[in-house]
């Protein structure tokens, strides 16, 4: 099994009802298979902030969000992830595609790559890095964690977790 | 009419409906005139109301109205063609359109020049589009309320604020009891 089908799965068994996503190539079968998954409403957003305020409307609404997105559009999400998600008590697990690490094959992406986890630990987001494609198994504990403590957290799949792109 | 007359006016059509309230002044001002566990203030994160409200309106049954600017909506432009592909026939966005960024000193805004949000949201796709003048604003929405239709209300008007207190509630306080309603509401739905 893919390591998208698996993590598409791991959404369905923890509940997750509304996804937003905003495309990397990485991502592009996760993407498809929250597209095809009945159990999930998933609307694309143009934007990240614009998705994380989608997910803040659903998580008011009952349901439980997330947002799958590339790394390098962490900086411009700073201000909702602190005045919004955080500020708010707002839980959002970030699957965040984690381009610009080993593995990479377009120079530029490593620019945000090294900005990537000091931007989380900036805004004292709890992050886990998956590398491994085994790393998945800890994806049901990483979305329960995260509506427990009503806050966002950030899943950085690298390269060698999606074996190659 | 300015964004408060606009509101004092709306206020008896809308006050027990699922408010999303724009940042800064709208907010401040809804807060200090008609003041709703119904009403999310946004304290923060400018452009976001509509986003929020769709979110919201997608996932639950009750209407939803987000109260927004102009200002905020070409923050984030992009939001007109998430809510014209995702349609929720419980959402209605009214945009206060004075033309200004408001908040921060009624500095002009696009709005006020060329462009024309309406036009803007229509080729969007958006289907339920109006714009009205600040007096249409209650028979517009009352109109929206009754149509069970998705409706985008471009509310034209003149710039200026009125003196408001800060908002002192904390923001979990705010979405706690918000949240609350939202789940009565649909409870009864």
């Amino acid at each position: 099994m893919s390591v998208s089908s698996e993590i598409v799965d791991s959404l369905v068994r923890n509940k997750v009802e509304f996804v937003t996503t905003v495309p990397c190539k990485q991502l592009a079968g996760v993407i498809e298979g929250v597209e095809n998954e009945a159990s999930i409403m998933h609307v694309p957003s143009n934007k990240e902030d614009e998705g994380m305020g989608l997910c803040a409307g659903a998580h008011m609404g009952g349901k439980r969000p997330c947002i799958i997105m590339q790394n390098t559009a962490l900086g411009v999400t700073f201000n909702t992830l602190s005045s919004l998600t955080q500020f708010y008590n707002m839980p959002l697990p970030m699957l965040i595609s984690y381009r610009g690490e080993i593995g990479e094959k377009v120079a530029i992406q490593v620019e945000m790559a090294k900005h990537t986890k000091a931007l989380l630990d900036e805004l004292k987001i709890q992050t886990y890095h998956f590398h491994e494609p085994e790393d998945i198994k800890d994806l049901d504990s990483i979305l329960h964690h995260t509506y427990m403590s009503r806050k966002p957290t950030a899943i950085l799949t690298d390269s060698n977790f999606w074996g190659g792109y | 009419m300015i964004r408060s007359d606009i509101l004092k006016e709306l206020i008896p059509v809308i006050s027990r409906e699922l408010i999303v309230c724009n940042i800064g002044l709208p907010s401040q001002e809804l807060h200090m005139m008609d003041d709703q566990p119904s009403n999310f203030y946004m304290l923060g994160t400018m452009g976001l109301a509509s986003s929020i409200g769709l979110g919201l309106a997608l996932s639950q049954k009750a209407k939803v109205i987000s109260i927004d600017g102009d200002g905020s909506i070409l923050t984030n432009l992009g939001t007109l063609p998430t809510i014209a592909n995702n349609t929720a026939d419980n959402f209605i966005l009214f945009i206060v359109d004075n033309g200004s960024y408001g908040s921060t000193g009624d500095q002009p805004t696009y709005t006020g020049k060329k462009t024309s949000l309406a036009a803007v949201a229509r080729a969007c796709g958006c289907d339920n589009v109006i714009e009205c003048q600040a007096e249409e604003a209650v028979d517009v929405m009352k109109d929206a309320l009754a149509s069970d239709k998705m409706t985008i209300i471009v509310c034209k008007c003149e710039s200026g604020n009125i003196p408001v207190p800060v908002i002192e509630y904390d923001a979990p306080v705010i979405k706690y009891r918000f949240m609350e309603v939202v789940r009565a509401k649909n409870h009864t739905l």
